[in-house]
């Protein structure tokens, strides 16, 4: 059976870029975020893929990507990201940083997907990241299914297999243990953790016959109009750097574990 | 006095130019192709290839498995198949110049061994692209284009000889091809002798296109000929040589004597009086492949000085973080070695000369881009008219530039003056257009390849000293080190700067090219007068004097009346070369910001900030504007005395002003002896120097064009110390992104 797979995914500030909170006019930003490159939300990331994964084993199933962002940023970032896979970009444009209510994120994704054509709910499988690198809330994925009327949603999902038309889902649950859940059909959401996939090689040809379509999808991005009502960050802070020294000679390797431990935890 | 409208207080750099603003500044921002191209080249060299160079990779002149692994990155990449049509298994659509040389970028970024090891390959099948027959192209792009589960064939481009053969003289071929069969009706055999020296992809080429001169007298002169690995006889790849540079490509010597059909010479030929006459010789097809590989090879040397301001600044900020006596927050724990004027003007002069060659290199591989559909519409207008050979075709041409430069004309005429009729049938006929745009490509690209590469190792020298010890350790942060070896081969191979500077010194007196140059001069005074701070004026002012001077050197003579402007004279014509080098490089540069400052608005994703990048990128130009200026002010000025011969006393002193004279002059008018040059005393005697002083005749205008060139210096250093600030406050990544 083929799959209709919809991938809720954002774009992040590239992870290796110093981001630095800063209070903007409207609330706490990051500093320059605009001119700093991005990439695609690495959880989201492994949602594609797995995506991509499952829809090659089942022919005819189709891979569409709904992202909330800034349509120039997520411009530049679909140059990398449109090379991987086939699939079909669903814009909106809008705040892409970890400054925007989750509620009102949820919202806009659900109206989209709601949008879309031709969605059977006996194919179609919600996938997106557990969380996301800009805000880490956890709850959007959770929050769309809702309001697609999807009553079997997963969470930091690490694999999943199709049986006999039944999906069976790994996702990680508390104390390092995975819980391993059989759902008989799809509708289902899935946020994923890590999965296992590598990010697949970028393969041009893929990147041309996608940026085709992807570039007049993104001029016609519709404005997510987001009011930011009702939420509000009072303070954003990046942890402390700590840093001590110890000069030491010939200490065992756990010796050195035990103290850092304790080191953490204060 | 006035001053230009200087803002005191600036916004500065916020963060190091992204790909948006380098897609505006190298004018691809509408290619979606040549950005996705970009993002995969990038994944390359700062994944696998930073990690083969990190690891090690560059120790051994062999051919490892590690370095071949290599060419499959390129092939799923998209890399190896950039260079090919989409019909011949290639994606990107139309002309490659401009993909390649973003290629280059890319690579060179982390490492040019694996930038020249890629575009071998693209080498090696230019002479069958360029001039080859249409079966060669349809067979051997197909051989070379990737496919999934397909290893495609690789080649090498084999001209360089060992000693005393070719090298820059490309006509010393010892190279042989002769007859050794020739059936009655059939296709020739021939017999082809080459040994090679330094040839790139060498280790595991399956094709060589390879120079021969003619052993037979029944075979007329030069040509290229493709040998294939399976040909019967020797196919010997050689030692590899002991390169000090670029461990990531292949070089060796090979010794090939193989027996190949006809067929396989590059354009194919005709039968002449019973002899083999090739389409074309050796050194036309090497025109046509160089003029445009050249310019990913400047674009290589360019790239890596762009790369190597992040890992310096990053040094320099954290020099002394960590310390126990410098506490955070304070000037030296957040600037480091930024404090230090020096380090910041160091810096920016790599930072702009980068930028500068960027410009330079990224419009040669535009104008081909240009050039590359006009060509083949004038080879279609000369095929229709009958015209065969080179020797017909310059002769057809000579007779066409009065059109190319009426149509100049025209152009450089406000659209209200201009008969509107006359200038769209001109600027639609290919033949016109070809010998504007080909007299432009064919000045950028030796300058890029001679400028970039040249310039810019001395500039990396630069880079590598300002991080310390750690500049030249193979763990340098970004490689520093490897980048400055590596950029003396990038100034050597495809032709060493002196080929680049012959070629230069006739193509820059072209009259279809300097009646461009002499619009460039007007532009650049019109940009200035809405940008008076971009160096736009200086450059319109060094312009000037390199144009007086070229005419002057070409219709005068020396102290003994020996020509001047000579192919003979390279102390005169190379120098000139180089100083066109700096302004055209120059002019670019502040070209490019301004169609920052122009398309940079539209963009959200660059408009933010824009006004400190533009602040920041228009103080670049104007600090290189200034430098050029000087470059050009100090050439000029040497060739235009250099070749006079310095007066003496013994030569009478008819000019000199008695020093009795001088005394009544200065109790009349006090101050005015200043201007009298030299005087002689009642003993007949003169101040204990060579002469008196140089008052040459006819070089009054020289005298006035540089005494106005110094004046437009003014600001430049202001300039720099703007940018000097931001660049302490730009901030940067908190890591190097390389290796992955
Ligand atoms: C790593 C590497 C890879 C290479 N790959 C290839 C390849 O794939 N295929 C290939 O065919 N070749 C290749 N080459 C050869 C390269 O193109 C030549 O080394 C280069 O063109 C210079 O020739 P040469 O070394 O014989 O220098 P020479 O001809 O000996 O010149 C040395 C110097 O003498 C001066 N000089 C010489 N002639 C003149 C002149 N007419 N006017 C003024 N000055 C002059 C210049 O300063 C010049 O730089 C490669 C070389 C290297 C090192």
């Amino acid at each position: 059976m083929p799959y209709q797979i919809i991938v809720c995914g954002g774009i992040a500030p590239d992870p290796l870029q110093t981001l630095e909170p800063a209070m903007g006019p409207a609330g706490p930003a990051l500093k320059n975020e605009m001119m700093l490159p991005a990439v695609f939300d690495p959880w989201a990331a492994h949602a594609l893929y797995e995506a991509a994964h499952l829809a090659r084993q089942f022919p005819g199933s189709s891979i569409r990507v709904v992202t909330l962002a800034p349509k120039a940023k997520l411009q530049q970032v679909m140059m990398t990201v449109a090379q991987k896979l086939p699939f079909e970009l669903i814009p909106i444009d809008g705040p892409g940083g970890g400054f925007t209510d989750a509620v009102e994120v949820s919202k806009v994704l659900a109206q989209a997907i709601s949008a879309i054509p031709g969605i059977d709910m006996s194919q179609f499988l919600l996938f997106g990241g557990w969380e996301s690198a800009t805000r880490g809330s956890g709850c959007v994925i959770p929050m769309v299914a809702a309001r697609l009327g999807i009553e079997d949603c997963f969470l930091a999902v690490d694999e999943l297999k199709i049986e006999d038309g039944a999906l069976v889902i790994k996702e990680r649950v508390e104390g390092g243990l995975l819980q391993v859940s059989r759902c008989s059909a799809p509708p289902a959401a899935l946020a994923w953790a890590t999965g296992s996939l590598p990010e697949p090689p970028n393969h041009p040809q893929t990147g041309m016959a996608n940026m085709r379509a992807m570039m007049p999808a993104l001029q016609r991005a519709k404005p997510a109009g987001l009011t930011g009502e009702g939420f509000s960050v009072p303070q954003a802070t990046l942890p402390a750097q700590q840093r001590q020294t110890q000069v030491v000679k010939d200490k065992p390797a756990a010796e050195i574990s035990r103290e850092l431990l304790e080191w953490i935890k204060g | 006095m006035a001053t230009s409208p200087l803002a005191k207080t600036y916004e500065p750099l916020k963060t190091l130019p992204g790909d948006d603003v380098r897609q505006i500044l190298w004018r691809f921002s509408d290619r979606f192709d040549l950005a996705m191209l970009v993002q995969s080249t990038r994944a390359v060299a700062r994944g696998p290839v930073a990690r083969l160079v990190a690891a090690g990779g560059r120790q051994t002149h062999d051919w490892t498995d590690a370095k071949n692994a290599l060419l499959a990155e390129f092939d799923n990449s998209g890399i190896t198949a950039a260079y090919m049509d989409p019909e011949e298994g290639g994606y990107l659509e139309g002309p490659k110049n401009l993909a390649l040389a973003l290629i280059a970028y890319e690579l060179a970024w982390v490492d040019a061994g694996a930038a020249t090891g890629s575009l071998a390959g693209c080498l090696a099948l230019s002479p069958i692209h360029e001039r080859g027959t249409q079966e060669q192209k349809d067979h051997y792009m197909g051989l070379a284009a990737p496919a999934p589960g397909k290893t495609p064939w690789r080649g090498a481009f084999a001209l360089t000889e060992p000693i005393p053969f070719v090298g820059v003289e490309t006509g010393m071929l010892s190279g042989r091809v002769r007859i050794v069969d020739w059936p009655e009706g059939g296709e020739p055999m021939l017999e082809v002798t080459k040994r090679g020296r330094f040839i790139t992809n060498m280790g595991f080429a399956n094709f060589v296109t390879a120079a021969v001169d003619t052993d037979d007298p029944r075979f007329q002169g030069s040509c290229m000929v493709i040998l294939e690995e399976g040909d019967p006889g020797i196919f010997d790849r050689g030692t590899p040589t002991k390169k000090l540079v670029h461990q990531l490509s292949s070089t060796s010597d090979p010794v090939l004597q193989l027996r190949v059909p006809a067929s396989r010479i590059v354009g194919g030929y005709s039968v002449v009086d019973g002899r083999i006459v090739p389409t074309y010789n050796h050194g036309e097809i090497i025109e046509a492949v160089f003029r445009r590989t050249r310019v990913t090879v400047g674009i290589m040397t360019s790239a890596k000085l762009l790369s190597a301001i992040e890992p310096l600044i990053r040094y320099h900020r954290d020099r002394f973080r960590g310390s126990g006596t410098v506490p955070p927050g304070s000037p030296r724990y957040e600037y480091g070695l930024q404090m230090k004027e020096d380090v910041t003007h160091r810096l920016l002069d790599i930072w702009a000369t980068g930028e500068a060659s960027c410009s330079l290199g990224f419009v040669a591989a535009r104008v081909y881009d240009q050039l590359d559909p006009i060509e083949k519409e004038k080879d279609k207008v000369l095929a229709e008219a009958g015209i065969k050979g080179s020797m017909a075709a310059l002769k057809y041409f000579k007779k066409r530039i009065p059109e190319a430069l009426e149509f100049l004309d025209l152009e450089s005429k406000a659209g209200s003056l201009r008969n509107k009729v006359r200038y769209q049938a001109l600027k639609a006929d290919p033949v016109v257009q070809y010998l504007v745009i080909d007299a432009q490509a064919n000045v950028f690209c030796p300058a890029c390849k001679l400028w970039n590469t040249g310039h810019g190792s001395q500039v990396m020298r630069e880079a590598v000293s300002l991080m310390g010890g750690y500049g030249i350790t193979e763990d340098c942060p970004g490689f520093l080190g490897y980048k400055w070896m590596d950029t003396q081969l990038e100034a050597t191979y495809e032709g060493p700067e002196a080929v680049q500077r012959r070629q230069l010194s006739i193509t820059m007196t072209n009259e279809v090219f300097l009646a461009q140059f002499r619009s460039w001069i007007t532009e650049m005074r019109r940009l200035a007068s809405h940008q008076p701070a971009s160096g736009a004026c200086t450059i319109a002012s060094a312009m000037d004097l390199w144009l007086w001077t070229l005419e002057h050197l070409l219709h005068s003579g020396d102290a003994d009346g020996q020509k001047l402007f000579h192919s003979n004279r390279q102390g005169v014509t190379f120098p000139m070369a180089d100083a066109l080098c700096w302004l055209l490089a120059s002019r670019q540069q502040i070209l490019d910001v301004q169609a920052l400052r122009e398309q940079g608005p539209l963009n959200p994703a660059v408009a933010d900030g824009l006004e400190g990048t533009l602040t920041f990128l228009n103080d670049l130009c104007h600090m290189q504007a200034a430098r050029s200026a000087g470059e050009v002010s100090r050439i000029c000025s040497t060739l235009a005395y250099g070749y006079l011969r310095h007066p003496g006393w013994d030569g009478g002193c008819s000019s000199c002003v008695r020093e009795d004279e001088i005394f009544a002059i200065e109790s009349m008018v006090p101050g005015a002896s200043g201007f009298c040059s030299d005087f002689v005393r009642e003993d007949g005697t003169h101040d204990a120097k060579a002469g008196p002083c140089v008052q040459a005749v006819g070089l009054g205008d020289f005298v006035k064009l540089r005494t106005k060139l110094d004046g437009c210096m003014a600001g430049s250093m202001l300039a720099r110390d703007r940018a000097a600030g931001s660049i302490q406050k730009v901030m940067i990544p908190a890591a190097l992104d390389y290796p992955q």
